[in-house]
């Protein structure tokens, strides 16, 4: 069974997304082996929900979007593994986010996670995974140079042996 | 997203894009690729399907750890159990996007 990709998009938007190719420069694989068995591996996930902490975390920057939509906030968050249902925040202007309110694992399945590491399928998981905000329309350059940096020195530290991305 | 998993791929972490448009990850050359024909916003299924949100997350994980070649994509078999028109309506936010508004006033006037 091969995924539409287009089911769920609106018509006027598919040119936006199909079949632009790769980004300059960005078209070699890129390819880090996964060595490890996943029962002794350490796995981390991203989601690009713009999920943050309503108790300790600024939102993300959804006013300067507002009044220059062609902007999208670059920055990025540490969501803990173990945080609260009831403190995650989703600040993202292009979705309905009363789902993921309702139940963060769809964009960020943690609990779940930590269910696959009590059952020894995955060796363990990061105490903390990462958010980012999708919407960066036409620059790429402050994930570039701002926010990659630190989401692999971070992923680094917590001895991440893979990564599990999911767009909003 | 496939190019920020592309970027973590090259700093030697490998990865793995579970997205609703895996078409998109592949012409962005991202390394691995899970397909979900899912509305936007819910990547890993449906609010409180667990039996569903179990079922990406496996097969995420093999795919990131088991997969043998860049470029590797493997598309879920699930079908979304909400009826078309319902679930392509109830993803989209209820104000239109900021470049969405923008583009929409930027069209000349319907005759």
């Amino acid at each position: 069974m091969i995924v539409d990709s287009f089911r769920f998009l609106p018509r006027s938007f598919r040119p936006i997304y199909e079949g632009h190719g790769p980004f300059p420069g960005e078209e070699a694989p890129v390819w880090a082996p996964f060595a490890k068995r996943l029962a002794s591996s350490r796995i981390a996930l991203l989601t690009s929900a713009g999920m943050y902490l309503k108790s300790s975390q600024a939102s993300f920057d959804l006013e300067r979007e507002q009044n220059n939509p062609e902007w999208g906030d670059p920055s990025w968050r540490s969501i803990p593994a173990n945080a609260n249902a009831t403190d995650i925040g989703v600040a993202h202007l292009h979705i309905n986010s009363s789902d993921i309110k309702a139940d963060p694992e769809i964009a960020l399945p943690a609990r779940l996670l930590d269910q696959f590491v009590s059952e020894g399928v995955v060796g363990s998981a990061t105490a903390e995974h990462l958010s980012v905000m999708g919407y960066q329309h036409r620059s790429l350059e402050g994930w570039r140079n701002e926010t990659l940096p630190e989401l692999v020195a971070t992923l680094r530290d917590q001895q991440a042996d893979g990564l599990i991305l999911a767009p909003a | 997203m496939p190019v920020l998993a592309r970027w973590i791929e090259a700093a030697g972490i490998p990865t793995v894009v579970v997205t609703m448009m895996p078409a998109v990850a592949e012409d962005r050359r991202a390394p691995r690729i899970v397909g979900v024909e899912f509305p936007f916003g819910h990547a890993f299924g449906m609010p409180g399907d667990k039996p569903m949100q179990r079922r990406v997350l496996g097969l995420a994980l093999q795919v990131l750890a088991g997969s043998g070649a860049f470029g590797t994509r493997v598309d879920l078999d699930i079908e979304w159990p909400v009826p078309l028109r319902d679930a392509y309506k109830a993803w989209q936010p209820k104000d239109a996007s900021p470049i969405v508004r923008k583009l929409l006033a930027s069209l000349p006037p319907r005759t």
